[in-house]
């Protein structure tokens, strides 16, 4: 009996991600969540500028490329056009979402739009080549802060999940990581849950992945990996942010 | 014939969008275009539309966007400045060849500029809208009628071409009140099996996006597109013309300048002076034939223009510089009267005698 | 008993399975090289694996197969 297999949501297209890339780890999961949750033929995925803008090549739902950071506005339109029937996620990174799309992204949870948000942190921009992100740590060194991230000069890295937690709008808020087994396990859970609230009509859900980029991190990926535990998760600590139903139903 | 109604031309542009169909508006308030959004504001609801204002107009014209892809007809409308950070989606809109209907109802610039009616958006509408190669259908409206009409002609355009259709106003059609009749026949939506509505496990998935890194396949889309805007040249091109046929002077106008124009042409005409307009309708594709066919008569030709000299330009192109091309205008918000495109007749008449 | 399948031309040899595997059951194979230009990861021992799954869940590329 076939215990684990790729999933259906995923096409047979290779990815191009770098060897040791989690956005393959974080495509399959999503792809999982489709399956389970037997939403394929219903579903719309947006992937805007950035590592995943190939991504409409990777699952087999429809799927659309969107501008640079407007994923959540495009996202908006998709799902209003009829409610009922779509199920919308975006796939989008540090530097599209927390940057030149993070109006859209705070608008988006401030109206809880019923939208599902699949947000890739790996603290870079890989698609350009490794430049300072809105998430890189203090002190972190890439191509446009060669010296590391000077706090003084280009300010502090944003908690994405913690600020949005604080609007009324979003119905969940979830910071997860994958890189480990146990890890990749609760990231599954929390990107399926993010799914069902969008099918329960509760609304806004984001997930935060804490990702590698073993390329422009300049690292191998086991070493990536364990970067992710010493440096990315003291800034990024793990959890759940917000989880209305939850904190209705005590 | 359904009795006419008095409407404002934003007005009468939102409830032509309504019956052409359109149940999604997207936008962010500015002057002087606020009354479209408030009228989609106050009716939406009722139909089951959506209205919702954005946070910005980058995200009103990618909600577009997202609609559009899901294959609903679409809308959004703002004003000069606002039109300049629509830009970048709408230059996606045409690398994914989506159809939709975006209004611009002009005021001065550049930067914040005024509120008053201006047309100094005519080469941002016609030739550089934002990157890329590509076109817009652009439609100007002369009259509160023509808001209406042209909007859903806009829209139908729009779906066949799978193009961006837009209404370039300004601030007077948008702020003018007219009897309108919004009786009109609209054509039904065309099937669009391309759309991303969800597979229902039973097509291979549809794919809406302008990202193509191979050069020799971005460099035939491109060609595609424009073999698909050489059938909109051919096909779609609208003007009116105005005594031009025996004239020895045609004014070139478009919405309110050639309402003034009319004017100064009738006082013209009294004097013995032979002189005609010809309106484009279509700014873009620009109508070349009447241009083509005055030139065979016409000494001279004058614009009649809400910018620095715009439209100018086609005008010699239309006519191959042939015979001079003179310029009328104001601008800032300035509108010239009758009488000012009356002296600039005589002065011209003076010229070509 | 359990099987695993490798889509060996999918792989890019980042050895995430290798470390993955709790015995320590999986290798690149050093001695081979896909489609791709990477020595494809490989099982050593198919006798001791267990069907666990845990190398196919950090596999970023979906290249192992596992039946149990």
């Amino acid at each position: 009996m076939v215990v684990f297999e790729k999933p259906h949501a995923l096409t047979d297209v290779p990815l191009h991600y770098c060897p040791g890339c989690t956005h393959g780890i974080v495509h399959r999961l999503v792809a999982e969540a489709i399956d389970e949750l037997g939403i394929e033929g219903q579903t719309i995925g947006i992937a805007p500028v950035g590592c995943s803008v190939m991504a409409y090549d990777y699952f087999n739902c429809d799927m659309i490329e969107a501008a640079h950071g407007r994923a959540p506005a495009v996202a908006t339109g998709v799902k209003r056009a009829d409610p009922d029937n779509h199920i919308v996620f975006t796939y989008q990174g540090d530097g599209d979402l927390a940057s030149i799309g993070m109006a859209e992204t705070v608008h988006a949870a401030a109206r809880n739009e019923n939208i599902t948000v699949i947000f890739i942190n790996n603290a870079i921009y890989g698609m350009t080549g490794g430049q300072m992100a809105p998430t890189s740590l203090p002190g972190q060194v890439t191509q446009t802060s060669p010296y590391g991230r000077d706090t003084s000069h280009c300010g502090y890295p944003i908690r994405v999940c913690e600020m949005l937690a604080t609007l009324e709008g979003p119905e969940y808020l979830e910071r997860v990581t994958v890189n480990n087994v146990a890890n990749v396990r609760k990231a599954k859970k929390a990107i399926k849950k993010a799914f069902q609230n969008q099918i329960d009509k509760k609304g806004f859900s984001l997930i935060e992945v804490v990702s590698s980029c073993p390329t422009n991190w300049g690292m191998t990926p086991q070493d990536a990996l364990k970067w992710i535990d010493d440096n990315m998760l003291p800034y990024y600590p793990l959890g759940v942010y917000k989880d209305r139903s939850a904190k209705e139903e005590k | 014939m359904a009795d006419k109604v008095l409407m404002k031309g934003n007005e009468a542009l939102a409830e032509a969008a309504i019956l052409a169909g359109c149940r999604h508006y997207f936008g962010y308030p500015i002057t002087p275009q606020t009354e479209v959004a408030a009228y989609m504001a106050k009716k939406m609801p009722k139909i089951g539309g959506t209205f919702l204002q954005a946070e910005s107009e980058i995200a009103a014209i990618n909600m577009v966007y997202g609609v559009s892809s899901a294959g609903h007809r679409v809308m959004t409308s703002s004003s000069s400045p606002g039109i300049s950070l629509k830009g970048e989606g709408i230059s996606y809109l045409a690398g994914a060849d989506l159809p939709a209907l975006v209004v611009n109802v002009q005021r001065g610039g550049p930067g914040l500029g005024g509120i008053q009616p201006s047309q100094s958006d005519y080469f941002q509408a016609t030739k550089g809208a934002a990157h890329g190669d590509f076109h817009m259908i652009v439609l100007a409206p002369a009259s509160v009628q023509e808001m209406a009409e042209l909007t859903i002609k806009g829209f139908e355009l729009a779906d066949k071409y799978r193009m961006t259709s837009m209404i370039l106003a300004d601030g007077t059609m948008g702020q003018m009140m007219e009897p309108v009749d919004l009786d009109f026949k609209i054509t039904p939506e065309p099937e669009k099996p391309w759309a991303t509505t969800g597979t229902k496990l039973k097509r291979n998935h549809n794919i809406v996006n302008s990202l193509s890194l191979v050069p020799e396949e971005l460099e035939q889309l491109n060609i595609a597109r424009y073999e698909r805007y050489k059938t909109v040249e051919e096909n779609e091109c609208m003007y009116e013309e105005y005594l031009v046929d025996d004239a020895d002077i045609v004014l070139v106008a478009f919405g309110i300048t050639s309402r003034v124009s009319k004017h100064a042409i009738d006082n013209a005409r009294e004097q013995g002076v032979k002189v005609g307009l010809i309106r484009p309708i279509t700014l873009w594709p620009f109508p070349k034939a009447p241009f083509q066919k005055a030139v065979g008569h016409a000494k001279a030709f004058i614009t009649v223009e809400l910018n620095m000299g715009q439209m100018i330009e086609d005008v010699k192109l239309a006519t191959n510089c042939k015979v001079p091309v003179h310029l009328c205008n104001r601008v800032g918000g300035m509108i010239p009267d009758h009488t000012q495109v009356y002296d600039k007749i005589m002065e011209i008449n003076e010229e070509v005698k | 008993m359990a099987k695993l399948k490798f889509k060996t031309d999918f792989c890019k040899g980042c050895g995430l399975c290798v470390d993955a595997c709790p015995k320590k059951l999986l290798k690149l194979a050093t001695d081979k090289i896909n489609k791709k230009g990477h020595h494809p990861a490989e099982i050593t021992d198919q006798d001791s694996c267990t069907g666990c799954t845990s190398c196919a869940i950090m596999c970023p590329d979906c290249v192992i197969t596992v039946e149990r």
